[in-house]
């Protein structure tokens, strides 16, 4: 039994310690929104926050995650408020098929984080290339993550 | 909100899709579910001696392992394409005899967990005995290669042509110039980011006893989907198959096909009494999503001492793969083929298509599919031109475009050109890019040691082609309007465009609109997204279904008020006394009587014509290779745009696909047929630091006169003009070197260091 706090609340996981976090959170805990795009950790479809920090759920083992805050992006919106980073890309259209979106969310968060409310695109479009997506041609993806940034750091 | 046509509402979709509550077909699972991966071939041509299962069988948790023998019932994936030649080259759910390219199917197991089918797979033995593998289009046409298909004759599996070879061969022998270019048209990965999926239930009691399956899959409709996969492979009634589509991770063509795993699961449920699911890994896609392009084309492009085109010849051998695919042979042809002289003024063409099969993954449509190889086609040939008779790339499209006073204007291979104002647009294009203050950006690049160069591309669509009828389904309830149209969204935001053509018509808000797709039991009628048809026949079809409704709802209003009613702005009003009725007020006191079914098909059931020009300026580091597309500005004629945010996205998105087959993406196969870009560490798709992040995109429209909406397509437009103008740019910025795509780093290196050219792998 691993003890973990997923999206704020303290559960143990009844799964083997090897398995991927990935599919824990998919498989045995239901939160389908974190999703897997490619087996060799490119994609980022799958960023998840560990204890903060963006990271990519099919690289971790279940092991690694025994005590960890995760946050999914199910866990993101407080009190039916969407994240100022998931309001940000519904406003920029920064979304098409919404395969990717939940690891981009993820990690635009990471870069709001790292570089503050002002990060300018081309840093949003250089932190952003363990993150693919084949829908948007990611102008807008760049935009969401900007003003998400400035939301975040407005404290909206 | 009232958000009509013309407006940009924020998407209604959004909101499942950002809170992780969207629903892609590997989020369902339901109880009792089991697993089934594919053993798949690791050799590209190979004799199938003997299958052994044993092992695989007593493995723990394994329920089934199926291979061609148990499932030789089943039809094939039918190719739809009249090109098939002397051979039906179609493809079985499992091969039994030999394979045909690394990938193909031959085994399929299904166990309790994910895992255990995983290590069963791989405890399956395959005899096998090579075949030399036919890798390339060129291996494939020499007399001594074996072959594909040993039943016909040679690789060659068709020859196609449209136009008039005699009339180009006098064109020819009249011009003052001629411009030759044989160009390479890559073979690329769709890469959705969702893998494909599916999910097979059966229930035995279903469909009055006779049995019924429930299939979940990501497709590109569902209704165009079941006759295939009912009737064709399954050898069922289509009402004894439900198909349900949820959320869907992009499709690009690729998805609207049936694969072997659609029907492995349908049978492997009906066999087990279980859900059986199959979800793809990347590799899997890699191997078996049905690539695009994969062609190689020798084109001619004769004009007098003016400028003035004559003719164009071009000779096409397109790479089918080791299957024909459901579209696959059409797409040179049919799709393509008739468009490769775009809307330029040419007296004569001729236009000669090969198949050719080959031990690799079968193609079939991808973004565009034929339309942004023909553009590519023409579009080059044009600047080559341009460049060899020291014209200006702009003045010689400025000379050969089409005016609108020409139109309609049959293209000599039954393509008919009905509204557009081509020179226009290009004029609007070259303003827009500042095509002007080149100079002044070229000499600030070179001031820093870059290469600079410039490219540009007008291209035509046929949109809409295929079917151009299509259904919508309306019922209210609730005070919500549920409206059904028989189209997918993969991504494109058909929950609110077509929210919005209905919404407006019937003067209520978007919000009351839900439009319902991917569900034979809601809509078993439809043709499905494709061709950049939707929006075109799809909401042709909605505003048809939301007329239907005023109508019958008029019929309340007059009787509540005694006598004639207009209707306006949701709103039902007597001539005489003004007195008022709401549309959902009478919906909701006549529960289900304003129900419609509606179709749409045009008087003159025949394409449209989006079009455009893209202009791209290219930044070379003639050090390394790198390149950055500096300045890209978009202008197209898409007719009425129902919500330009959307449309905008689409072209972002099509820019990204066009630019990554430019510079980055190709799908190698070495000289053994094996796939070397198996996965995301060898197969290079655009990340966001590739982007013209500053890209522009204007509209100059002109509104189709076919349809009501006025909408003539916008999905595919992006890639079309993409692949062309970035090349374009490239071979300027290169000082007119030919270069092929992918024009990767180290190709662009080489050719700015003037060093040779490496010999490819295969």
């Amino acid at each position: 039994m691993t003890p973990m706090t997923l999206n704020g609340t303290p559960i143990t996981v009844d799964a083997a310690p090897t398995e991927l976090l990935v599919n824990v959170l998919r498989d045995d805990l239901g939160k389908t929104g974190t999703h897997i795009g490619c087996d060799t950790s490119q994609c980022g479809a799958c960023n998840v926050l560990m204890n903060g920090e963006p990271v990519k759920s099919c690289t971790i083992l279940l092991a690694q995650a025994e005590g960890a805050a995760i946050t999914t992006v199910e866990g993101l919106a407080e009190g039916g408020k969407l994240h100022p980073m998931q309001a940000a890309f519904k406003e920029e259209h920064g979304l098409q098929c919404g395969f990717c979106t939940p690891g981009m969310i993820i990690a635009g968060i990471g870069i709001a984080e790292r570089h503050g409310a002002g990060v300018d695109d081309a840093t949003i479009a250089h932190e952003l290339e363990g993150n693919l997506c084949r829908c948007t041609g990611y102008v807008n993806i760049v935009k969401a993550i900007r003003k998400g940034a400035a939301d975040m750091g407005a404290g909206a | 909100m009232k958000f009509g046509v013309g407006q940009s509402p924020k998407r209604l979709e959004d909101e499942r899709l950002i809170t992780g509550a969207g629903r892609f077909t590997d989020d369902y699972q339901p109880d009792g579910c089991t697993f089934g991966v594919t053993v798949r071939s690791p050799y590209a041509h190979a004799r199938i001696l003997g299958i052994d299962v044993s092992e695989a069988r007593a493995m723990p948790g394994v329920l089934a392992v199926y291979t061609a023998d148990d499932i030789a019932d089943y039809g094939r994936i039918p190719c739809l394409v009249p090109l098939s030649g002397p051979v039906k080259a179609e493809r079985p759910l499992l091969t039994g005899d030999k394979v045909r390219f690394v990938g193909d199917g031959v085994a399929f197991v299904v166990a309790e967990t994910r895992e255990q089918a995983r290590f069963a797979a791989e405890a399956v033995n395959v005899d096998y005995e090579e075949i030399e593998a036919v890798h390339s289009i060129d291996r494939a046409l020499e007399n001594d290669a074996a072959r594909v298909w040993e039943e016909a004759e040679s690789n060659k599996l068709f020859d196609w042509q449209v136009g008039d070879s005699q009339a180009a061969d006098e064109a020819f022998a009249n011009a003052a110039h001629v411009t030759t270019l044989r160009l390479v048209q890559n073979r690329v990965a769709p890469t959705s980011m969702e893998v494909r999926s599916a999910v097979g239930q059966w229930d035995a009691a279903g469909a009055d006893g006779k049995g019924a399956f429930l299939f979940h899959t990501g497709s590109q409709g569902v209704a165009n989907m079941r006759p295939h996969l009912a009737k064709t492979i399954m050898k069922v009634e289509p009402e004894q198959m439900r198909i349900v589509t949820g959320d869907v991770g992009g499709g690009f063509g690729m998805k609207s096909f049936c694969y072997p795993e659609y029907g492995l699961v349908l049978h492997a449920a009906r066999a087990l009494g279980r859900p059986v699911k199959w979800t793809g890994e990347r590799g899997d896609a890699f191997q078996t999503d049905l690539h695009g392009r994969a062609m190689v084309t020798d084109a001619q492009l004769a004009l007098d001492d003016k400028g003035m085109i004559l003719g164009l010849k071009a000779e096409t051998w397109s790479d089918l793969g080791g299957y024909q695919s459901q579209y696959g042979p059409a797409i040179q042809t049919f799709a393509g083929g008739r468009i490769i002289g775009g809307v330029y003024r040419i007296p004569a063409i001729h236009n000669v298509v090969h198949g050719v099969a080959t031990n690799t993954a079968p193609t079939d449509a991808y973004r565009g599919a034929g339309r942004p190889e023909a553009a590519y086609i023409i579009e080059r040939l044009m600047e080559a031109a341009a460049r060899e008779t020291g014209m200006d790339v702009i003045d010689i499209r400025r000379r050969n475009l089409l005016r609108p006073d020409e139109l309609p204007h049959e293209n000599g291979l039954g393509l008919n050109f009905d509204v557009g104002n081509y020179p226009a647009l290009l004029n609007a294009a070259v303003k827009r890019a500042d095509w002007a203050g080149f100079d002044v950006r070229r000499a600030e690049a070179e001031a820093r040691g870059m290469r600079y160069g410039r490219g540009a591309a007008f291209y035509v669509e046929i949109a809409g082609g295929g079917s151009t009828e299509e259904f919508a389904d309306v019922k209210i309830r609730g005070g919500k309007v549920h409206a059904a149209i028989g189209t997918q969204s993969n991504g494109q935001g058909h929950e609110t465009a077509y929210a919005q053509v209905i919404a407006e018509k019937l003067g209520i808000d978007l919000e009351d609109v839900i439009i319902e797709q991917g569900d034979t039991d809601r809509l078993d009628v439809g043709n499905g997204t494709g061709g950049s048809r939707s929006m075109v026949w799809g909401g042709a079809a909605g505003l048809e279904a939301a007329a239907d409704v005023i109508a019958k709802g008029r019929i309340f209003a007059a009787q509540d008020l005694g006598g004639e009613v207009d209707f306006d702005a949701g709103v039902y009003r007597a001539r005489g006394t003004n007195e008022t009725r709401g549309l959902m007020e009478i919906a909701a006191a006549h529960p289900g009587e304003l129900d419609v079914r509606a179709s749409y098909k045009p008087e003159n059931p025949g394409p449209t014509y989006p079009n455009g020009c893209h202009i791209a300026e290219v930044e070379l580091n003639p050090d390394t290779g790198i390149l950055s597309v500096s300045k890209y500005t978009v202008v197209d004629d898409f007719g009425t745009l129902v919500n330009p945010m959307l449309v905008e996205g689409q072209v972002q998105g099509g820019v990204a696909q066009g630019l990554g087959q430019a510079v980055m993406e190709d799908v190698v196969y070495d000289e053994n047929g094996q796939l070397l870009t198996g996965s995301f560490m060898d197969y290079g798709i655009p990340r966001a630091d590739d982007m013209p992040l500053g890209m522009t995109f204007d509209t100059e429209p002109v509104p189709n006169p076919n349809n009501p909406l006025g909408a003539k397509g916008c999905g595919e437009a992006g890639t079309i003009g993409a692949m062309p103008s970035i090349m374009n740019a490239l071979v300027d910025c290169l000082g007119g070197q030919h270069v092929d795509m992918p024009a990767t780093p180290e190709k662009l290196w080489r050719l700015a260091q003037g060093l040779e050219m490496r010999q490819a792998a295969a």
